[in-house]
């Protein structure tokens, strides 16, 4: 390993030759990371509408991509106020999970006898289906969009508490020592390594969760089949299948798949923020 | 010229009730002392490490420590076998963490950090991440930041058992340099012969199941050591003296280890 030793003299500099083809290499991959996704998508859409005028498919089947566009224009406002409906009951479930599964991560994580003892209730509640349990819930809650909140909830609560239970116990026991060494008291060691240490997992299980509360609001309110002014989009795409109005059932299709991008990029970014500079999943290696 | 620094006192540790992984370990290290701890794998000399460290208890015996004249926030530096970095910090991170700990601001710390990344040639690189580092760098990081605090005395575990033999030779004159410049008492763990004599001036040769001292041996050769040393042919007869004692200790153990 001669190069190991080259590097390793501390005063030989940091500064590697500037790769100016390496660089433009690099950028055009970064361009085409965005390119290639778009322009499919964009290739698939416009076949689909080029196959229902082809094929002259009838719209209460399959629905031109324009029709469903003029659909969400038309039905815009009303689709408007379901979609903000499910995003609010997303992201509070979201949020709760968050809270919820990092508060009892951390007491599982000080306490396993505490963990021995509630973590089969959290298991239960996990590997039942949430489509078993939306019934119960909406009978013992009165408050629909608090019965939804529950529900959602529950399916976006358990990665979150197991992750952080890993996390925090994925310390390295190296570092622990030498925390020890240097009488950290136990609030240092909470925010200086048990937190960063924990970091990556949460992430990881913050990516999924936000997939399963969008998952969990939409199927809590397909078993909820709420009806009226305060709905979500699920109770649209039902109420339109009733309807037969296939169009409308896209457009709020649309609209469901739109927030669950959305989700997926906010986590997703939120991960490179406060990964990015250490942590192997997020970094890109140069070539 | 020889004060009693750090005194083991029949030091006894099991872990469980089957294991002892040491067995009455008595010994007496001087200030100034390069003390080897030589022994083949599980014989005891993390462990031992350890309990002087104050990171384990000790089962029975006792382990006493010269209390320091002048106050520092921590008397005794440890390096791992692993660099320990974490890695979500850079390296002026690293380094700071002892001093950070002890209530130190970033700024306060700020003069003590660079210094210590100076004396292991790293005071470019303290914006770095521990990725960004080789092993060797790593090792350093990790150096630095046990003398941070301006220790007397560096406990190291085995800790260029992992590098490449250019980087540790390297390593092992830093190593002496450093203890030389800041009068350390120093205790190093290994597996090697070769390394044990060219730094220290004193080996305990240690034996497994039960662990125990078995042999504490000076190396005849004045200290501190340069390259010249590693070539000449005391070294060589200093090695096989020790090579001898150490394979007596394993001779009808059982080896399998
Ligand atoms: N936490 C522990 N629990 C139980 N047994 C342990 C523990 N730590 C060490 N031991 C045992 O104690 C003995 C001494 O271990 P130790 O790590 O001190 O050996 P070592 O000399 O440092 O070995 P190596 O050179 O491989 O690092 C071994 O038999 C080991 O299995
Ligand atoms: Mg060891």
């Amino acid at each position: 390993m001669a190069t190991t030793s080259t590097i390793d003299d501390g005063d030989s500099g940091a500064a590697a030759p500037v790769n100016t083809a390496a660089l433009a290499r690099a950028r055009r991959q970064r361009i085409l990371a965005w390119v290639l996704p778009i322009t499919t998508l964009a290739a698939a859409i416009a076949f689909w509408e080029f196959w229902v005028w082809y094929k002259q498919v009838p719209h209460f089947l399959v629905p031109a991509p324009s029709r469903i566009w003029a659909t969400l224009m038309v039905d815009g406002p009303s689709l408007m106020r379901s979609a903000w409906f499910t995003v609010r009951l997303t992201f509070w479930s979201l949020f709760l999970a968050i809270v919820g599964g990092v508060l009892l991560g951390a007491l599982f994580a000080l306490s396993r006898p505490l963990e021995m003892r509630l973590f089969p209730f959290a298991v239960i509640l996990q590997v039942t289906p949430i489509v078993a349990i939306a019934p119960l819930i909406l009978i013992y809650v009165h408050n629909t969009f608090a019965a939804l909140l529950v529900c959602a909830w529950l399916v976006a609560f358990f990665p979150i508490l197991s992750n952080t239970v890993v996390g925090l116990r994925s310390t390295d026991h190296n570092l622990r020592d030498l925390f020890t060494l240097y009488r950290a008291t136990p609030l240092q060691r909470l925010r200086l390594l048990l937190a960063p240490s924990a970091l990556p997992y949460f992430m990881a299980a913050l990516k999924i969760a936000g997939g399963l509360a969008l998952i969990g609001a939409v199927v809590a309110e397909f078993v909820a089949g709420a009806t009226g002014a305060n709905t979500g989009l699920a109770s649209r795409i039902i109420e339109s299948s009733f309807r037969n109005e296939i169009p409308r059932m896209f457009a709020a299709l649309v609209l469901v798949s739109l927030l669950g991008v959305a989700i997926f990029l906010m986590t997703s970014l939120a991960s490179k923020l406060v990964l990015g500079k250490w942590h192997e999943s997020e970094i890109k290696r140069e070539s | 010229m020889s004060t009693p620094l750090i005194r083991l006192d029949r030091v006894r540790k099991e872990f469980g009730r089957h294991v002892l992984a040491v067995e009455d370990m008595s010994l007496t290290i001087n200030q100034g002392d390069f003390i080897s701890f030589l022994g083949p794998s599980g014989c005891g000399k993390s462990t031992a490490l350890k309990m002087i460290a104050g990171l384990l208890p000790v089962t029975a015996g006792t382990i006493q420590i010269a209390p320091p004249e002048e106050k520092v926030e921590q008397d005794l530096g440890f390096v791992f076998q692993e660099p320990t970095l974490m890695p979500w910090g850079t390296v002026f991170d690293n380094v700071w963490l002892p001093l950070r700990l002890a209530g130190l601001s970033r700024r306060a710390a700020r003069e003590r950090v660079r210094a210590a990344l100076v004396e292991v040639g790293l005071s470019k690189f303290e914006k770095s991440y521990p990725r960004e580092l080789s092993g060797g760098m790593k090792m350093r990081v990790s150096i630095a930041r046990a003398m941070v605090t301006r220790p007397r005395i560096l406990l190291m575990d085995e800790p260029f058992a992992a590098l490449d033999e250019m980087t540790r030779s390297k390593l092992n004159n830093d190593v002496i340099r450093l203890a030389h410049e800041h009068r350390l008492t120093v205790i190093f763990v290994t597996h090697s012969v070769f390394e044990a004599v060219y730094l220290s001036n004193r080996i305990a040769v240690m034996a497994a199941r039960p662990g125990r001292v078995v042999a504490d041996l000076t190396v005849n050769a004045p200290w501190p050591r340069g390259e010249d040393y590693r070539v000449s042919p005391e070294f060589s007869t200093e090695a096989a003296r020790v090579s001898q004692v150490l394979k007596g200790t394993l001779h009808g153990d059982d080896i399998d280890h």
